[in-house]
Order: structure tokens, then sequence, then C-alpha cells
């Protein structure tokens, strides 16, 4: 049963994606901004994992914890510092974009002056084993990304449906106006939002260590995209439909390459997202909202 | 025609032709090194994919990312066209510009017809997924050469020919972004032009007093996509290799920087911005491993406090410069009258 196999790859890698889609969606979500340094933040979570673990040798759990805790600060911080001025004067979101491709190409930089642009390679993170099931091979890191994914979206949807922040966070995406009118204070939920998104990019640069044990200045550029795209896909704002989109991503991606075609898995990707744009504009489980005027 | 509008015109006019005149003279003469003609002729071409982008993200107001991929599409169409055709470049080579140019609309057409419908940020997700379908697609198709890039490419004039191909490639390059300046700010002033602004404004209400709005945005994005494939060919024949890696996301963003901080609809804030984001990379090469930290902290200050970009959509116009001369000189008249 290879091709089994291929889609509990694929949901491995998918699961990947998904973490780092959600991130996307719910900003997206709540300033229309495609937050592109969005993918270098994994990218920093990447880093200190590394420099935790490696440099300073501490325990795993130890290196996961200051991956999320720093990377939080980070999107709190870039928050803070690039978009925040940007939000609050209504500028055209052409400008909040440039500024975010601006803090992309700094984040980068900067890891490249600190780290310089040779990749790191990072020790094995998790037990690498083939389990088997019946006929079907599958991974232990395979198992360990999907059931980390399943468990963090569980715990999302619960924070945006059933608590106050997450009310203020669905109050915010709808009329931010109106919002701050009912005495939301919609600047600390817009700095929540990022900071949860970003707490979840960590997640997603942990397990993507733990299947590509290589790290590069630049290694959140092209995956910052694919989970861009797979929040497309899925529907732009809405939290199953990021990690829908996580998992189809990595499914397509692995079954091309199972295919032979690893040399065009990108166009795959994209050349899949124009598709699906073309007939349902607003991704697969995306509202249609209709304009006013 | 105003006369402070003839004036304007024949400055510029003048202008242009010393401008030509004098940097034509210096490379003739190998003043100007090939280090430094290179620098100019990629100046002009940046010109015309920065002025040709405002029109589409300046002027229409629609995000487009893949800019670069409209430029590979053209500098691969005519790279191929003057390798195969077997006619004497000097030929082939326009006629391979306008192929490049056509194919390249060709190719936004494609794009735009389906994505143009809808409103909102979709033209930017499709036309960057775009620009990464062809870059794969180059890598992977057979007769563009692959990762080794593709080589052979004629220079714009024989050895043979007696012509100086350095001063050729020049004047093309240049009358071109001179060319390409013309058209896009003649069209921003027609009929046609004002329904383009009136979309980016409000694209409902243009809807509403009539324009038909998704004709308008797909004619301004196939015009920037024409002249993005004509800078393309310029590219290929300057270079001489084309590698696929250039025409990355990265080198979209980077034309979309030039017209952003130059000023979104500004054509001559696309001009300046251009020529100094050409030159500035070059001027900073010894300071090159803190140059795009420094780079990207002036792109985030720049849009923190002056988020339309340097010019906003404000012009540097000779006919405005003209009129002041005029009308200053009316006032002193009119002053020295109420004394006498």
């Amino acid at each position: 049963m290879d091709f089994l196999s291929q889609i509990i790859n694929g949901l491995g890698i998918g699961s990947i994606y998904a973490l780092v889609a959600l991130g996307y969606s719910m900003v997206y979500g709540i300033v229309q901004l495609i937050n592109f340094a969005h993918g270098d933040i994994i990218m920093v979570g990447a880093y200190v994992t590394y420099v935790v673990l490696v440099v300073a040798g501490a325990p795993l759990w130890v290196a996961i914890l200051a991956s999320i805790l720093f990377c939080t600060f980070a999107g709190v911080l870039i928050e803070r510092v690039a978009y925040r001025r940007l939000l609050n004067m209504n500028a055209p979101r052409i400008s909040l974009l440039i500024t975010a491709i601006g803090v992309s190409i700094f984040l980068e930089n900067l890891s490249q002056l600190l780290f310089t642009s040779s990749g790191k390679s990072m020790p094995n993170l998790f037990p690498n084993q083939l389990l088997g099931l019946g006929e079907v091979q599958i991974s232990s890191i395979s198992l360990i990304n999907i059931s980390t994914s399943v468990i963090l979206m569980v715990l999302l949807q619960i924070l945006v449906n059933k608590t106050k922040i997450g009310k203020a966070m669905r109050a915010t995406s709808e009329d931010a106006d109106a919002a701050k009118l009912m005495g939301i204070n919609t600047n600390t939920t817009i700095a929540f939002t990022f900071g949860i998104g970003s707490a979840l990019a960590a997640v997603g640069a942990v397990l993507y260590c733990s299947a590509y044990p290589m790290i590069t200045p630049y290694m959140g550029g092209m995956l910052g995209l694919k989970a861009f795209v797979a929040a497309v896909l899925g529907g732009i704002g809405s939290i199953p439909g990021a990690m829908l989109g996580g998992y189809l991503i990595g499914i397509a991606e692995s079954l091309t390459k199972a295919a032979g075609g690893s040399q065009i898995t990108d166009a795959v990707v994209f050349g899949i997202l124009i598709i699906i744009l073309l007939f349902k504009p607003a991704g697969l489980l995306g509202k249609n909202v209709q304009e006013k005027v | 025609m105003s006369k402070s509008k003839k004036i304007s015109y024949a400055i510029t006019l003048v202008f242009v032709v010393l401008l030509y005149a004098v940097v034509a003279l210096l490379i003739s003469q190998g003043t100007i090194n090939r280090y430094y003609g290179g620098i100019i002729t990629m100046i002009c071409i940046n010109v015309i994919l920065t002025v040709s982008l405002n029109l589409a993200s300046g002027f229409l107001g629609q995000l487009v990312l893949g800019h670069a991929g409209f430029m590979s599409v053209g500098a691969y169409t005519a790279a191929l066209f003057t390798i195969h055709s077997g006619l004497p470049v000097l030929v082939s080579f326009p006629i391979a510009l306008l192929l490049a140019g056509l194919v390249a609309a060709l190719f936004s057409v494609i794009i735009g017809i389906p994505a143009l419908r809808l409103r909102g940020d979709y033209l930017a997700i499709i036309t960057m997924g775009f620009g990464e379908i062809i870059r794969v697609l180059i890598l992977a198709l057979p007769f563009t050469g692959g990762a080794r890039g593709l080589i052979g490419i004629p220079a714009v004039a024989p050895r043979k020919s007696g012509i100086n191909a350095n001063v050729l490639l020049f004047s093309y390059v240049f009358f071109l972004a001179v060319l390409t300046v013309y058209i896009i700010y003649s069209f921003i002033k027609s009929r046609h032009g004002r329904a383009v602004i009136a979309i980016r404004e409000d694209e409902i209400a243009a809807e509403a007093s009539g324009i038909n709005t998704t004709y308008y945005k797909l004619l301004a994005f196939i015009l920037a996509a024409f002249f993005a494939g004509i800078a393309g060919g310029l590219y290929a024949h300057h270079v001489g290799v084309l590698n696929p890696a250039k025409f990355d996301f990265n080198y979209s963003i980077e034309i979309l920087v030039m017209v952003v901080l130059g000023g979104m609809g500004s054509i001559t804030g696309s001009v300046i911005s251009a020529t100094v984001l050409t030159i500035l990379p070059e001027a900073l090469r010894q300071f090159s491993d803190y140059r795009m930290l420094v780079y990207s902290i002036i792109l985030i200050i720049v849009m923190l406090f002056k988020p339309s970009g340097l010019l906003g959509q404000r012009e540097l116009s000779i006919k405005k410069l003209v009129q002041r001369i005029f009308d200053t000189e009316k006032n002193t008249g009119k002053v020295k009258k109420e004394e006498g």
C-alpha cells in the first residue's frame, strides 16, 4: 500500500503547513494583511530551538518552550513596531504589505549576519522509527506531526469560539470600528492574534526541523508561501479551512514527489491554488461575503 | 495646446535628446566602461519595469506580485527567437522584443480574465502563483536550458557589422524606457486612464458610473505585462545568459519596492526610485553584508511615516515649473503696474 503511505507522509508534512497556515489565516482574518514576515517567524523559531538545544545544550522541552515564547514575543513586537501605526491610521493595504515584506527581509538578513548563510544541521529531535501497520509503513514523525496539529487546532477552535478574547477576535475581524465602540481594545486583540499565530509557527518550526533537519536563514520563504497557499486554499480566515488546506497541499506534494515530479512540486501547489480560486474564490471552507456599498 | 505645455514638452524633448547624446558619446568613446554601462542599462530596464508595474499597482490599485514572471516570459521568448530565427540579429532583435511583449501580454490575459473578475487580493495571490509556476516550468522544460541557464544569446549587433553593440543596446533601452514612460503617461492622462484611476478610488462607484471595470482592469494589467515582457527581452540581450533563479519572487518584490518607494501613482517617482535603487546597491557594495539590512529598515521607516511613498501621487512636472515662472513674471508685472 504505497499509496496510503504517501498519503500519511503528506499528512505529516501537511500538518506543518497547516500550523503555519493558521497564523496567516488568523492575521488575514483580523486585519486583511498577508503577513509575509510570518514565514520568517518559522525560521526564527528554528534558530532559537537550535541555539537553546545545541549551543546551550538544554533539554528538548526547554528548547521548544523557549522557541514558542521567543516567537510569541517576536510576533507581538513586530506588530507593535511595524504594523500598529499603519493599522490605526487606516493606511492603504498595499503599504502594510510592503512593511511586512520589509520585516521579512530584515529578519532574513539579521539571521544571516548572526548565523552566516550556510545552514546549520539539527540533531534528531524525536525518535524516528518506521511503524508497520499491516502493509502500511508510517514514520513516527508523521504521527507526531499529525497529532500535534490536530490537538492545537482543537485548542485554537475552543479559544476562538468559547473564550472572551476569542469573542473579541471574532468581533474585531467582523468590524473593527464597531468592536472598538463596544469597548473592545482592538489593539490588544490584534497583538494577541499575532502572538498566537507566531506561537503556532514556532511549533511548526520544531516539527519542520524534525522532518528536515537543516536550517538556513531563507528556509521561511518557500515554506511560508506554501503555507499561505494552504490558508487561501482552505478559505482564509477559517481555522478548519487552514488545516484542510495544509493537509491538501501536503498530500498533493507528497503524491507529486512519489510520481517522480519532485522538480515541479511547487508548480503543482500553485496550480491547485489557481484552479481552486477560479471555481471557489473564497476557498474551500471560506464564506463568500457580498460587498456592501 | 497651451503655451506652458508646449514649452514643457520642448524642454523635456531637449533634455531627453541631450541626455542620450552625452551618454551615447561617452559609451562609444569608452569613458563609461562596461561596468557603468551595465548599470545604466539596468537603470533603463528597471525604469520600464517600475513604470509599467506602477500602472497596475499604483494607478489601478491591484497588487501584482509576479511582475518578474512576465519579465521572464518576455526574456525567454526574445532570447529563443533571436537564437533560433536565423535572421540577422539587427533584424530579429526588434521583432523579438515585440514578440516578447505580446507573449507576456497573452499570459496576462490568461491570468487576468479569471482573476480580475474578483475583488480584493486575488490578483496578488494568483500573480504570485504564476511567477512561481513560470520559474519552475522554465527549470523543467527541455528548450529553456533549465537550471544551467539559457546561453548563446547573441549581442544586439554582430562584431563584424562595425556597429558598437554597447551604444546600440543603450539606444534601445534608453528610447524604449522613454517610450514606455510616454505611453503610460499619455494613457493615464486619457479617458481610459481616468477610468482606471476611478476604479482605484472606488470600484463600486466606478461601476455605478458606467465604467466597465473588468475591461479597464484587464486593459491596464495587459499593458503592464506587455512592457514587462519588453523589459525582459532587453534584459536577456543585455546579460547574454538567462538564469531562471534571477526571476524569483524576490525580484518581483524588488520591482514593487521601487514602485512603492517612488510613490504609488507617480510616474516621475517611479523613474527616480528605479534609478536610485539600481545605483544604491552598487554603491553600497563594500557594505554588502549590511546592505539588505539597511535597505529593509529604510523600507519599513518610509512605509510607517509616508505610506503613500516618497512622492505620493504627485508628479515632478516641468509644466508646473514653467507655469510658475510665467505666473511670477505676470505677478511681478502686475505689481509694477500697480506701483506705477
